[in-house]
């Protein structure tokens, strides 16, 4: 298959080969779990237990709200012991609103929906029902609800499924366990999300630098001839969605569109098997892998936890650290966001948990920019990091905008190669984040506005026909006069 | 016929004419910056900027006798709107004292006196003479007029908390320092074997 290149890109040291080879372990039950309403992007999940109330394994606890949402599952059977606000695993630490199991070691399954037996039989509307009901989210880190991304063939003509296992990521390996242990499992999955799309071809592609997926993938695959697996070249970022578009079909997303819009959706392969599970077992999305890496860990390990457990239960898991991380990270290292602490629990989009040595981050004092170009060279988007963060800095944010700071993917190239070590990233999203706020506000205060205006024109009203009564008073005294 | 159709066009021109003087002399002087910037503000007439309300206060901006930031319901991005319209630097610094607020009721404290309501112009306030009110908080613009009139008291004005949706990294500090981040505490660390 003929490959398109992409523009920039940076090639860091991968690191993977500290987890690669590890199978993907289990991990014991903890002795509490803690399950957030937020663990997608879009609404909170609504929730529906309270504490105090016995809950069966894969019982919903809490239900999407609203349109863009997801619904969660209890990954245990046992008790909720509170409903209380604990740090999220987000960079800000922000409390929020989470579900605390107390599991009763007896991992008793609820009655879980009919597998369903032949999903090519159904209606494409029952496959994302059930993804809808597993609650599953996007798995390769942006939890995007998985059901709302397979609608998008109902209002685009999807010509072929991307399926995303180029794992671009330094240190995580977890994608690439599951597609050397689970490979039937996630072709399964892609089938039929292909099929629930109306989607003709799938792809999946993988970074050369996994040749043991890439072969048990190919076997897996051999059977469909609608299937092409394709190993792409190694360059970080190719895993971003609208790149890996950009790799396979030759044709650029438009800002601000979706890949849809050129017949591509990308879907993780994590996402992949958790539709398998969903659909083929009626299964929802209770765990995931998640790698466990970084120079601070004692023995790094693939582990597959259920959702809620806690960060310091899987680093306890791999020995816990052999010596003092200077930073925590959930995701890589080159998107990941840090985490607030240890007591952060597993969410859906939780790929990495990294424990970095001081080595390992290299973080120093910002020099001034020497005007040296290579930020512009490797941005995969085609921006000039440099001239945005000098508006950035200097708060002009709409010309930032102007300049394109809305399609940078934050892929965190520019900051990696930067010689004077800028945190341009940095800049870029905190330029999105104010952006953003600012249409919020503006948002609020049209509202405001109309909330206005339409109090006025009641007021108006009421008071019009007020008079209205008062002018015809007289003539209805005269009546009664008249009567009397 | 023809007399007819001559005096009519006569009259319409003439009138027409009369029409489009009276409009030239006698018309209503009205600044067109006054008319935008009135039409950046809230436009609730909470009276929280000092003046009677949003159109004053627009004349007032316009006159250059007001800072732009005087519209706390309006917040950060009025100020901005209105600094880049008349051509002005702000410096945004201070205004983020004015964080966004909105109003509560204390449901112990409320007797259901209905002043509230008959004062909230963006009709936030839900209840009924002699039950108990409660404030829609996606509504309220946080101008607090509400809580002068309440008889008991009972409306406090909250901050709006920061959620995970609406909170964004802040700015890089510009000497150049590296992002903010929150370092594993040392217990932490200790608590799970460290070697």
């Amino acid at each position: 298959m003929k490959l398109f290149p992409i523009r920039g890109g940076i090639h860091p040291e991968y690191r993977k080969e500290r987890t690669s080879e590890r199978v993907i372990e289990t991990l014991p039950l903890p002795h509490r779990l803690y399950i957030p309403l937020q663990q997608h992007i879009g609404a909170p999940a609504e929730i529906l237990v309270s504490e105090g109330d016995q809950v069966k394994k894969g019982q919903v606890i809490a239900r999407r709200h609203g349109q863009i949402s997801a619904h969660h599952h209890a990954s245990t059977s046992g008790r909720v012991i509170a409903v209380t606000e604990i740090p999220a695993p987000h960079p800000s630490g922000l409390p929020q609103p989470t579900i605390v199991i107390e599991p009763d070691e007896r991992d008793e399954w609820c009655v879980l929906p009919d597998p369903i037996p032949d999903p090519f039989a159904v209606t494409p509307e029952v496959i994302e029902d059930r993804v809808a009901e597993s609650g599953i989210v996007g798995m390769g880190g942006a939890t995007f609800p998985a059901a709302v991304k397979l609608q998008l063939g109902i209002r685009h003509r999807i010509d072929a499924l991307l399926v995303n296992g180029a794992e671009c990521e330094p240190y995580l390996t977890c994608d690439d366990r599951l597609m050397r242990e689970y490979a039937d499992e996630i072709i399964d999955g892609a089938r039929i999300m292909a099929y629930a799309l109306g989607a003709p071809r799938i792809v999946v592609a993988i970074e050369e630098n996994k040749p043991q997926a890439l072969e048990t993938m190919r076997v897996a695959a051999s059977t469909f001839p609608q299937i092409e697996v394709v190993a792409v070249p190694v360059k970080y970022p190719m895993g971003s969605e609208r790149h890996l578009t950009l790799a396979i079909t030759g044709r650029e997303t438009p800002a601000r569109r979706l890949t849809a819009d050129l017949g591509v959706v990308v879907h993780n392969v994590a996402t992949a098997r958790a539709v398998h599970q969903a659909v083929r077992l009626g299964r929802p999305l209770i765990d995931r892998v998640v790698t466990v890496s970084g120079g601070a860990i004692r023995e790094p390990k693939n582990i597959a936890a259920p959702i809620g457990a806690r960060v310091s239960d899987l680093i306890d898991f791999c020995g816990g650290f052999s010596q003092r991380p200077e930073c925590l990270i959930q995701g890589g290292p080159m998107m990941g966001i840090h985490l607030p602490g240890l007591d952060v629990p597993v969410v859906k989009g939780t790929s990495g948990i990294l424990a970095l040595t001081a080595d390992e981050i290299n973080e120093r004092q910002a020099d001034p920019c020497i005007r040296c170009g290579s930020c512009v060279s490797i941005c995969a988007c085609g921006l000039t990091p440099v001239e945005l963060a000098a508006h950035i800095r200097h708060d002009d944010l709409e010309g930032a905008a102007k300049l394109g700071v809305m399609d940078c993917v934050s892929c965190g190239s520019c900051s990696w190669v930067c010689p004077s070590h800028i945190p341009l990233v940095h800049y870029f999203n905190y330029a999105k984040g104010a952006l953003h706020a600012q249409e919020r506000e503006h948002r609020k205060t049209e509202r405001t506005k109309s909330l206005v205006e339409a109090h006025a024109a009641r007021l108006e009203r009421i008071a019009a026909q007020r008079a209205a009564t008062v002018a015809r008073k007289p003539k209805t005294t005269t009546i009664d006069e008249i009567q009397a | 016929m023809l007399i007819a159709v001559g005096s009519l066009t006569a009259m319409g021109v003439a009138l027409g004419g009369l029409l489009g003087v009276a409009a030239r002399l006698l018309a209503v002087e009205e600044d067109p910056l006054e008319v935008e910037l009135q039409a950046m503000l809230p436009g609730s007439q909470c009276g929280q900027c000092g003046f009677v309300g949003c159109a004053q206060a627009a004349a007032a901006l316009a006159r250059g006798e007001a800072p732009v930031t005087l519209c706390p319901p309006g917040g950060k991005a009025v100020a901005e709107q209105l600094a880049r319209r008349l051509g002005v630097t702000v410096d945004l610094s201070d205004h983020a004292l004015h964080v966004p607020v909105y109003a509560s009721i204390d449901e112990a404290l409320c007797i259901g006196c209905t002043r509230c309501i008959k004062e909230c112009s963006v009709d936030g306030i839900i209840g009924a003479s002699k039950l108990m009110h409660t404030v829609v908080a996606d509504a309220c613009h946080g101008c607090g007029k509400c809580a002068l009139v309440c008889p008991t008291d009972a409306i406090r004005m909250l901050e709006v908390p920061v959620t995970l949706a609406a909170w964004h990294w802040p700015k890089p500090s510009i000497d150049g320092a590296s992002p903010p981040r929150t370092a594993p505490r040392v217990e932490d660390a200790g608590r799970t074997a460290l070697a």
